[in-house]
């Protein structure tokens, strides 16, 4: 319904250029963009309280409108072009699959910055922002080789896009630097957010024998299967232990709150400049949910390879490693550029899922 | 394991028929409705705030149903009353369940839900196999399979069905016959209502026992595509949503089966088989024209305005 009103609201200004009079230029526009409905459990919802901790602080200068629901696809243009008009000075679009569309509005607009979160597009009145989201990956894969007792785990994937591949490759690297032998299956759900969809891949994973999911898929569901079927899990952009209070090991949990009000703020500056911005566990921009329903020697290993990561001592993608086909990819030591991991469209060694192309 | 994923594909297939088969009833009555996603929406969140209030999954089915039913009256008083363009209609009630849903359901968003239990028959239950399968499953599974043979006897067998076929094909010949054209749709209308509510409590309390916004997911436009793929027949409801669901959990396995295998399965293809074998049919039945004018409602979709 808020969407609807906002929607409203939006093609309101659109058709009468009176509404944004005295008052409306004092506070400026801070527009969202959201894929799923902002109370997913998931991404979304990650991002909507990145919002609402952006009104808390700048509230007194900003506004915060949003659009949930914005299918990716031709829809998205027309949804970021509709923000835009509504008076917007600055517009961060949520999900990888709206690079294109925030590309078009931005060149349409260039008096309006945009900000686009996982995408590698940028421009000069857009900035693309992202997570490191497989050092929690990285972590998580430990945890499951340690806390599996059959050496298979279960990865419930989106789409074949490089953020997701990413994250399947560190959770295995993370698993195989504790059990070289660690077997990974994954299944393409083809889709961010089908709470039965998502719950059928978690019970066709189960049946075919693993003991331990992890999701790159956006609802509870799969954490509530891994619940009911008594394995353990992963959670994935927010804490789900709610949905799993003795299933969920640790989750990445996205934290944009910072991000946003530091942005929110150069733009109130006037020093708000495109850059390319890629974040890890030491800029808080993701954290670990606590670590549980593990011993504590594993929690112990969980915490000091966080530790690691923050302090640069690790990067999960060292050297050696070699890709899914055996030829060699990074030499000892060395290790994997920012941009070949942006890219990434390969699967490293262990990963028994044939990439889709 | 076979028997674990016969399981899963009940599931899946369960609420697709329980939507189909609702607006097969409205369809025969010659009514489109194109809000079946609305309606199990709202279905779906009118029965998991029910049972979360109560504590009971079965006043939340009693909640579902009254809560699809209720909202397809407004379809019918704006259709059949108002004599408003239907496609539009349905379009607007899809897009108005998706809204008022997420309204209903907000303070519920991440509590965990109450599942709805099996019902075990003593004996039956534990038969190995088959008593596993069909014996010890949830009341809204056993309503499902009650409902085609229900639908099938009343719409061929019953003379109530005889007359709501009659205005389905022929609204003026039905009307000059004295049959009341408008009560009887309006009836149609919210028995299909009812039937998405239905299915969208199996979503809530049995599918994924939890409350996200938007959770029917496009089911209750395959619930759509499955009326005119069973050609407007109970028994081929059954058999169509059962494959719907089989092929959806069957890719899931192709995909783990052929790791194992180290074989490449496209799975953007699997996904998409179910609306491929629906265009199949469509160009089947509308090749043999004979077919197509036996099962079609021949009023389908077009208003009615009873001469005075």
């Amino acid at each position: 319904m808020k969407k609807l009103i906002i929607a409203l609201a939006a093609s309101a200004a659109l058709m009468g250029g009176f509404s944004t009079g005295a008052v409306a230029q004092e506070k400026k526009k801070v527009c969202f963009i959201y894929v799923g409905s902002k109370t997913d459990g998931g991404w979304t919802q990650a991002h909507d309280l990145g919002r609402q901790q952006l009104d808390k602080a700048l509230g007194a200068k900003v506004e915060t409108p949003f659009l949930e629901n914005v299918p990716e696809g031709p829809d998205a243009e027309r949804a970021i072009e509709r923000m835009a008009r509504s008076g917007c000075s600055l517009v961060f679009t949520t999900s990888f699959g709206f690079m294109d569309a925030t590309v078009k509005v931005a060149a349409k607009f260039p008096d309006i910055k945009f900000e686009h979160a996982t995408g590698f597009k940028a421009g000069p009145n857009l900035a693309t922002y992202n997570s490191r989201f497989y050092e929690g990956r990285y972590i998580q894969g430990q945890i499951a080789a340690k806390m599996s007792k059959k050496g298979v785990a279960g990865y419930i994937a989106s789409f074949p896009i490089p953020e997701v591949v990413m994250g399947i490759n560190a959770f295995e690297l993370g698993a195989k630097s504790i059990n070289p032998n660690f077997k990974l299956k994954v299944v393409w759900a083809n889709t961010w957010f089908d709470p039965g969809k998502e719950a059928d891949a978690a019970k066709a994973l189960i049946d075919q024998g693993v003991d331990i999911l992890t999701q790159h898929t956006d609802t509870t569901a799969p954490m509530q299967v891994a619940s009911e079927r008594g394995i353990l899990a992963f959670g994935q952009a927010s804490d789900m232990i709610a949905a799993g209070p003795k299933t969920q090991l640790t989750a990445i949990v996205d934290t944009w709150g910072s991000y946003y009000i530091k942005r929110t703020q150069a733009l109130l500056d006037g020093t708000w400049k495109s850059e390319q911005i890629w974040d890890g566990l030491k800029d808080g921009i993701l954290t670990m949910a606590p670590y549980t329903n593990m011993p504590d020697d594993v929690k112990a290993m969980a915490e000091e390879t966080e530790a690691k990561i923050k302090s640069g001592e690790l990067h999960p993608f060292t050297g050696p490693i070699n890709k899914q086909d055996g030829t060699a990819w990074l030499a000892a030591g060395e290790k994997a550029q920012d941009g070949v991991l942006l890219g990434m469209n390969f699967y490293v060694e262990g990963v028994d899922d044939k990439l889709p192309k | 394991m076979f028997e674990a994923i016969l399981l899963t594909v009940i599931t899946a297939s369960t609420p697709l028929v329980l939507a189909a088969l609702g607006e097969l009833v409205t369809e025969r009555s010659g009514v489109l409705n194109l809000g079946v996603e609305g309606m199990m929406i709202m279905g779906a969140a009118c029965a998991f705030v029910a049972a979360q209030l109560t504590g009971s999954p079965y006043i939340g089915i009693l909640a579902g149903i009254l809560g699809g039913g209720i909202f397809s009256l407004l379809f019918g008083f704006l259709t059949l009353t108002l004599v408003a363009n239907q496609v539009a209609t349905g379009l607007a009630l899809t897009i108005l369940g998706l809204g008022l849903s997420g309204q209903i359901g907000e303070a519920f968003v991440g509590q965990p839900g109450i599942k709805l239990q099996p019902i075990v028959f003593p004996f039956l239950s534990d038969i190995p196999f088959f008593g596993r399968i069909l014996f010890r499953q949830d009341l809204i599974f056993y309503v499902s399979i009650a409902l085609v043979v229900g639908i099938n006897w009343f719409l061929f067998r019953s003379r109530t069905g005889l007359k709501l076929r009659a205005i389905g094909d022929s609204h003026a010949s039905a009307h000059a016959l004295g049959i009341n054209v408008i009560r009887t749709r309006y009836l149609a209308v919210m028995f299909g209502g009812a039937c998405a509510g239905l299915a969208g409590a199996q979503l809530s309390l049995v599918y994924t026992p939890q409350w996200v916004e938007n959770m029917s997911a496009g089911r209750g436009w395959i619930a759509l595509a499955l009326v005119v793929f069973a050609s407007w027949r109970p028994w081929r409801i059954l058999a169509g949503g059962y494959l719907f669901g089989a092929v959806g959990i069957g890719q899931l396995h192709a995909q783990i089966v052929a790791q194992n295998l180290g074989i490449v399965i496209p799975s953007q293809f699997l996904s998409a088989l179910p609306y491929a074998a629906t265009i199949v049919v469509l160009i089947i039945i509308s090749h043999n024209r004979r077919t197509t004018l036996i099962n079609t409602p021949a009023s389908l979709g077009k208003p009615f305005v009873p001469d005075r």
